[in-house]
């Protein structure tokens, strides 16, 4: 019954989507805290910028900005990000897509996060005479990443669900497989069950886990 | 619960100001570098020449042949996949709540299910189930196949939603209706139903955001004819105008989402004010945990 699937690497297609979900949570952890950093700045123009970039690429479709790195950014413009092959560059493309998105709700995540720390604390830091990046370093995001925890696994999850997307570039990862394998073979209902609970495996274990750790981790108040 | 963000800092006085100032300057220095390396590389690669735009401001034919009824097949299968989903959720989210265990159960675990895979797995396997137990017509197969993925998908979350807005009607409102002899179906219908259904409508408009996006992915995947779909045909016949198509494309995608998530915001904000409501909102923010596996709505009050 699963014969048919010696001639296909079902691991190697999971392990893509693995490094995809990973760099692609690195990179947009660190930019949407960047850009929720902005957001909160007391300089105008910075605000400005990250409200109109949240609002901007939220409501661009994901699989728009991916293909949109292919054909726009690497085949008219020629960025290739610093790889020679097709399977690198379109990787990197996927990966950068899936930052730039993702760190649009990291971004309203983390402000979210620090809407939860009581003001009296931020004026009690700021009595003391620390400046805004003290108070944001020292006080602030300290507490707003452990109350949210919570809403940056739901991130990361649906990032994992997302990166299916860069299968419309061409990115071997677990969606493409099994387009090919659908096409290949005779057996659809088997092999769209064995997708499912390879996503399953990685989304629903994810999910229980960040929602202890988010527990454990969250201050009470 | 939106807080002026001006609590972290101090009013700026005279030297903070200038200092602002300073950041104001080097932000913009790093802006414009950005802007000028992007519109550098665009104008040697000719893509910011005017014959490249022009057909979307002069010619009516781009609008007619590709971009309209591209717009029309995404807006088809959002509307339908809503309309169908909405239906189908409702029935999910109050199984979810029955007092029989099998019945919550298994409505559970549909849920769980259908809200842990990817929509775009959704939508391979039911265009490559239409093609092999079906005969529908390969033309409209791809609508089809992307309405189902949407459909299952979004019934899921939706079934939270419609249990969300549930849980967070008052108890006193099921204690009345107990009170004055209702049965369980009667305290769903009359009482409970339409209550939920007023408070879950922000994340209800704003869940079509969702779907609106997701119509791309069959445009990319299944060969659907939508928005995303339309850029190679236009860029193929205006002169390999590639960065103004996704240009025209993704502007058309954020006026529509944008209208979407700004009608959200203010009805929720008009049901929060609302003085005849019981004060249950289930606010647009809410989709995104709710569409997440293994969470779970918690009612306010934190019982079941």
């Amino acid at each position: 019954m699963f014969d048919f699937l010696e001639g296909y690497d079902l691991l190697g297609a999971f392990w893509v989507t693995v490094q995809l979900t990973v760099y692609s949570a690195i990179g947009s952890l660190i930019w949407g805290t960047l850009l929720a950093a902005m957001r909160v700045s007391p300089v105008p123009l910075m605000r400005g910028f990250g409200t109109a970039y949240v609002n901007i690429v939220r409501n661009i479709p994901l699989t728009v900005i991916i293909v949109f790195t292919s054909l726009g950014l690497f085949q008219t413009l020629n960025v290739s990000l610093g790889a020679d092959d097709f399977t690198t560059i379109n990787f990197r493309l996927a990966v950068l897509g899936l930052i730039a998105y993702t760190s649009a709700f990291v971004c309203e995540a983390v402000r979210s996060g620090i809407n939860t720390v009581p003001i009296g604390q931020v004026e009690a830091a700021r009595a003391i005479g620390l400046s805004f990046p003290q108070v944001l370093r020292l006080i602030v995001l300290p507490q707003a990443f452990r109350s949210v925890v919570g809403p940056l696994a739901n991130v990361l999850i649906a990032l994992t669900k997302n990166t299916t997307v860069a299968a419309a570039i061409g990115v071997a990862e677990a969606a493409l497989l099994m387009r090919e394998m659908i096409e290949n073979e005779a057996q659809l209902i088997l092999i769209s069950a064995i997708f499912a609970v390879g996503f399953i495996c990685l989304t629903l274990p994810t999910g229980l886990f960040l929602g202890w750790v988010a527990k454990k981790v969250a201050v009470k108040r | 619960m939106k807080r002026d963000a001006t609590v972290l800092y101090d009013v700026p006085g005279p030297r903070a100001r200038r200092r602002n100032l300073l950041y104001t300057g080097l932000f913009l220095i790093a802006l414009a570098a950005v802007v000028w390396w992007v519109v550098a590389s665009l104008a040697d690669k000719g893509q910011l020449e005017w014959p490249k735009w022009e057909p979307f401001f002069t010619d009516s034919r781009v609008w007619s042949t590709y971009l309209l009824p591209a717009l029309k097949n995404t807006l088809i299968a959002a509307a339908l996949s809503m309309v169908i989903a909405l239906p189908l959720g409702a029935v999910l989210g109050i199984a979810r709540l029955s007092d029989h265990r099998w019945v919550r159960g298994t409505a559970g675990a549909v849920v769980e299910f259908f809200r842990a895979i990817p929509v775009l797995i959704l939508m391979l396997f039911a265009n490559a189930a239409l093609s092999e137990f079906t005969d529908i017509s390969p033309e409209s197969r791809p609508l089809y196949a992307v309405v189902i993925g949407l459909v299952l998908y979004n019934a899921s979350v939706l079934a939270e939603v419609v249990r969300a807005g549930i849980l967070a009607l008052p108890q006193g409102q099921t204690d009345a209706a107990k009170a004055i002899g209702m049965r369980k179906g009667q305290i769903m219908t009359f009482v409970l139903l339409p209550q939920a259904v007023t408070a879950m409508l922000p994340a209800l408009v704003s869940q079509l955001v969702v779907i609106v996006k997701d119509t791309a992915l069959g445009g990319a995947m299944l060969g659907f004819s939508e928005l995303l779909a339309s850029v190679r045909p236009m860029s193929a016949n205006y002169g390999a105008n590639t960065i103004a198509s996704f240009t025209v494309v993704a502007v058309i995608f954020i006026v529509l989402n944008f209208a979407l998530t700004t009608f959200a915001s203010w009805l929720e904000r008009r049901l929060r004010r609302g003085r005849k409501s019981t004060g249950a909102v289930v606010g647009a923010d809410a989709v995104e945990e709710l569409a997440t596996p293994g969470e779970h709505v918690v009612p306010p009050d934190g019982t079941k």
